[in-house]
């Protein structure tokens, strides 16, 4: 699997997707400066957590706009597969990529803290290596995750199965105690309409190791690798 | 010429901003204040003389990139 990292003045977690990137895959990801209209083909393009553009205007408003962005587009239109994490996510909300937006959290505070993640279901590239139903333990670290979309859009959402994951108790409970910034029906992540756009405010890219606190997130990225290459 | 731009969130949008704004207020002595909406105001320069063609791509910046129209609604304001 060869895949892409884009990198926008702001960016911070590109470093910690490329690691975990090569981990499974044992190849460096080609790392993509945001003011480039092109760059080579790739299985999957990622665009990664941080702050692009320092959050001006609105998280994501600016980065979507760059033309890397504009080349992404025509490529996620042609079935390549985005995978957007955290700004990453709300950078591809902006672009039209995924429905919906990433408001304030609902408690206003920064939160950065591991969670519980119910994995909606396995059918995708993405998700493939775990259960529907499965809980995962991942971290979050943002004061923009809460996930807004308006009613119509919500339903649209559930009745297509477009959800990916939701926030959950340990045990598995989808109610507010697993709820870490208010997010609509709890949710954490979210497909476009043929499943090969994810988008998801936590980092899995930091739950690979066993000294960095789990290797929950290890499945996406194995997923990925096993649906690619 | 110049335009102005306010960017607000729309009816039935939660906004916490405007909400700790709000208890703020009350606790600061000002208990007549109610609900807040916090939004933006832009203000832009123009190279353009004619309002109705400022106006179009005024409204054509707001789509692209001034609002977010999941949740956001904007109005543009042309001043001189």
């Amino acid at each position: 699997m060869k895949a892409a990292v884009l990198v926008f003045p702001g960016s911070n977690r590109e470093g910690d997707v490329a690691q975990a990137i090569e981990l499974v895959t044992g190849r460096r990801p080609t790392m993509v400066w945001h003011g480039d209209g092109d760059f080579e083909k790739v299985d999957l393009i990622v665009v990664p957590g941080g702050f692009s553009y320092g959050d001006y205007l609105r998280c994501g408003a600016m980065a979507a706009q760059s033309p890397v962005m504009a080349e992404v587009k025509k490529r996620a239109a042609q079935g390549v597969p985005v995978l957007g994490i955290c700004n990453g996510f709300q950078i591809v909300t902006e672009a039209g990529l995924l429905p919906g937006t990433l408001m304030r959290n609902s408690h206003l505070k920064f939160v950065c803290a591991d969670v519980h993640l119910k994995v909606e279901t396995s059918q995708s590239l993405f998700t493939n290596r775990y259960q529907a139903g499965q809980v995962i333990k991942v971290p979050v670290a943002h004061a923009e995750g809460n996930y807004f979309a308006d009613a119509d859009t919500m339903k649209k959402l559930e009745d297509r199965g477009q959800i990916a994951f939701r926030y959950c108790s340990p045990e598995g409970a989808v109610d507010g105690s697993g709820n870490p910034n208010g997010s609509s029906s709890n949710i954490a992540g979210v497909f476009n309409e043929t499943k090969t756009v994810l988008g998801l405010m936590p980092h899995p890219e930091n739950a690979v190791e066993p000294m960095f606190g789990g290797t929950d997130g290890k499945g996406l990225f194995e997923g990925m690798v096993e649906a690619l290459s | 010429m110049k335009a102005r731009v306010h960017v607000t969130l729309k009816n039935g949008v939660l906004d916490p901003q405007g909400k700790a704004i709000g208890h703020s207020l009350n606790r600061l002595g000002f208990p007549e204040v109610g609900d807040v909406r916090q939004g933006k105001y832009i203000e832009l320069e123009l190279a353009e003389t004619d309002k109705a063609k400022a106006k179009a791509r005024l409204e054509d910046m707001c789509k692209k990139l001034l609002a977010n129209t999941v949740i956001e609604n904007y109005s543009i304001e042309l001043v001189g």
